[in-house]
């Protein structure tokens, strides 16, 4: 049977170039960077090499970059540390938008409990926010914009640049979660105007368990995890030596060839989005032109996601959905709810995430293989029968 | 969250699928806020459940369960589709992932909705030997499950 990993937004396969590079700190050079001896020497300058890759993806300072254990310890560490250094200065309101990872939302949801005041800008039903809603918002004790590059379900690219100038504008940090963004398309820290920005490894084709934060130079929030003086004193723990490695392999390769890539899974993506518009009363979720070039979201009326999700597994296909059943809560997805889906119809979505491991074939597969699922999950739903019944 | 063999295959080869023309009890129950209606249909004759079938908007599980209740009850009694227990349904598919336990729980309320259809029918006030059944709410606000 065929394969189809079409769940990169979730993981990304780690690539062969980011494991060869890995294995000698997994085998061989084990020492610790902290230590004198040359074995801790080779991994000093392991991690540091990696450093300076990462800082040039990004146009950013190597001194700006920070190694961490993935994209929810960096939403974590930038909001909460963003927080706490403004509120010294009697600032205490946070804005974000409603449609956020739950690493961002529910760090906001601790901080409340300790006061702070956050307001949820509204993400439309395109799935983008919209700039001047963002200026009138920010008061004179807002501390923190956190809004993310690029949603992980719909694949919506922020206007993150405005958002950074008018921040800027306000003197108020920004912070930005680009977990799905860096990788996938150009990410450069001075022209977002960013202060802080998340990356995680495992969603550009690198290790899981590792990650970065860029902290502009100059702005200082407290420790998270304090201890050792690994990360000049800023963030405590030996490194991952070979996960800082395998990250900077990985994002160098995914920055190399980005532009060819994309090309190709943009036409891969809108001609899937196209092919399964066909389908009756099937809609596509979130902005087509303002979105991830390997994101393709959709929703089916009348059936349920995790149905759909099987359906695929048995025909070899590995993909996602925002229904309240593979959700773990009793709620469709926050996204879909945000971007004004009515409940019934979020619980049928389908997510199917790219990345340069998919070919047109596997489009191909995708087009023979759904429509039929589809047909086949409504014949026997009592809801499409009512939908049809009262159009 | 694993399923277990029986339940892929009761999700992949549902039994008893499908609308029932000559049904004379049908319940739904469940609500499509929630991600979940079943419906049953059941053909009664000589107090004997001579036909059965089912409707399912939900997950896998759902589904599943569904299925194996029309197998459960289908040849057998009216009395004894009334005991059925959605422990029972989930013994039958080796057991259900605790966040899908309701989906049994449902699979049994919509038999006894339509038994409680059937009784109606006949003339018969189907609450003091069914019991009160949640019918399907189009618009429940309600908390899921």
């Amino acid at each position: 049977m065929k394969k189809i990993y079409a769940d990169n937004a979730a993981t990304t396969r780690l690539s062969k170039e980011a494991l060869d590079a890995m294995m000698p700190y997994l085998t061989d050079y084990y020492g610790n960077p902290s230590s004198l001896y040359s074995l801790g020497v080779k991994s000093r300058q392991a991690v540091e090499n990696a450093r300076n890759i990462i800082a040039e993806c990004l146009n950013a300072d190597p001194k700006e970059i920070f190694f961490l254990s993935g994209g929810s310890e960096a939403d974590n560490w930038a909001i909460k540390g963003a927080a706490h250094l403004s509120a010294k200065k009697g600032k205490k309101h946070i804005i974000t938008s409603k449609f956020e990872h739950h690493a961002v939302l529910h760090t906001l949801d601790s901080l409340k409990k300790e006061g702070f005041e956050v307001t949820y800008l509204d993400v439309h039903e395109n799935g983008i926010i919209r700039p001047e809603e963002l200026e009138n918002a920010i008061r004179e004790d807002t501390a923190l914009v956190t809004i993310m590059f690029a949603n992980n379900e719909i694949g919506t690219i922020q206007p993150v640049k405005e958002i950074g100038e008018i921040c800027k504008k306000h003197k108020v940090i920004f912070h930005t979660d680009a977990v799905q963004a860096v990788g996938a398309i150009p990410v450069d820290v001075k022209e977002i105007g960013c202060d802080l920005l998340s990356i995680s490894a495992h969603k550009f084709h690198g290790p899981k368990g590792v990650g970065a934060i860029f902290m502009r130079k100059g702005l200082r929030l407290p420790n998270l995890i304090d201890g050792g003086a690994q990360e000049s004193g800023r963030r405590a723990g030996t490194e991952n030596i070979a996960g800082v490695v395998g990250m900077s392999v990985a994002l160098k390769h995914s920055c190399e060839v980005m532009a060819e890539r994309n090309a190709r899974l943009e036409k891969m993506r809108d001609r899937l989005i196209d092919g399964l518009l066909k389908i009756d009363r099937s809609i596509i979720n979130g902005d087509r032109v303002h979105r991830l070039p390997g994101n393709v979201n959709m929703c089916f009326h009348g059936l349920e996601g995790e149905s759909l999700l099987l359906s695929l597994d048995l025909k070899g296909v590995s993909a996602s959905s925002g229904s309240a059943c593979t959700s773990g809560s009793l709620d469709p997805s926050h996204v879909l709810l945000a971007i004004g889906l009515p409940h019934e119809v979020a619980h049928g979505s389908l997510r199917l995430s790219f990345s340069d491991e998919n070919t047109e074939e596997d489009i191909d597969y995708l087009l023979e293989i759904i429509p039929p699922i589809v047909t086949r999950l409504r014949s026997m739903s009592p809801l499409w029968e009512k939908i049809i019944k009262n159009s | 969250m694993a399923y277990s063999e029986k339940v892929m295959d009761h999700f992949a080869n549902p039994r008893n699928v499908g609308e029932l023309p000559d049904a004379n009890g049908i319940g739904e129950v469940g609500n499509s806020r929630c991600g979940d209606i079943m419906k049953m249909y059941i053909k009664v004759e000589n107090n004997i459940i001579v036909d059965v079938s089912f409707k399912t908007f939900g997950c896998g599980a759902a589904i599943a369960t569904s299925s194996m209740a029309t197998e459960l009850i289908k040849g057998k009694s009216v009395d004894d589709a009334l005991k059925l227990t959605n422990k029972a349904v989930m013994e039958a598919l080796d057991g259900l992932p605790p966040v899908k336990v309701h989906c049994s729980v449902l699979a049994e309320q919509a038999i006894k909705a339509a038994l409680s259809d059937y009784y109606r029918r006949q003339g018969i006030d189907p609450e003091p030997i069914v019991g009160k059944i949640e019918e399907h709410d189009e618009h429940g606000e309600d908390s899921c499950h």
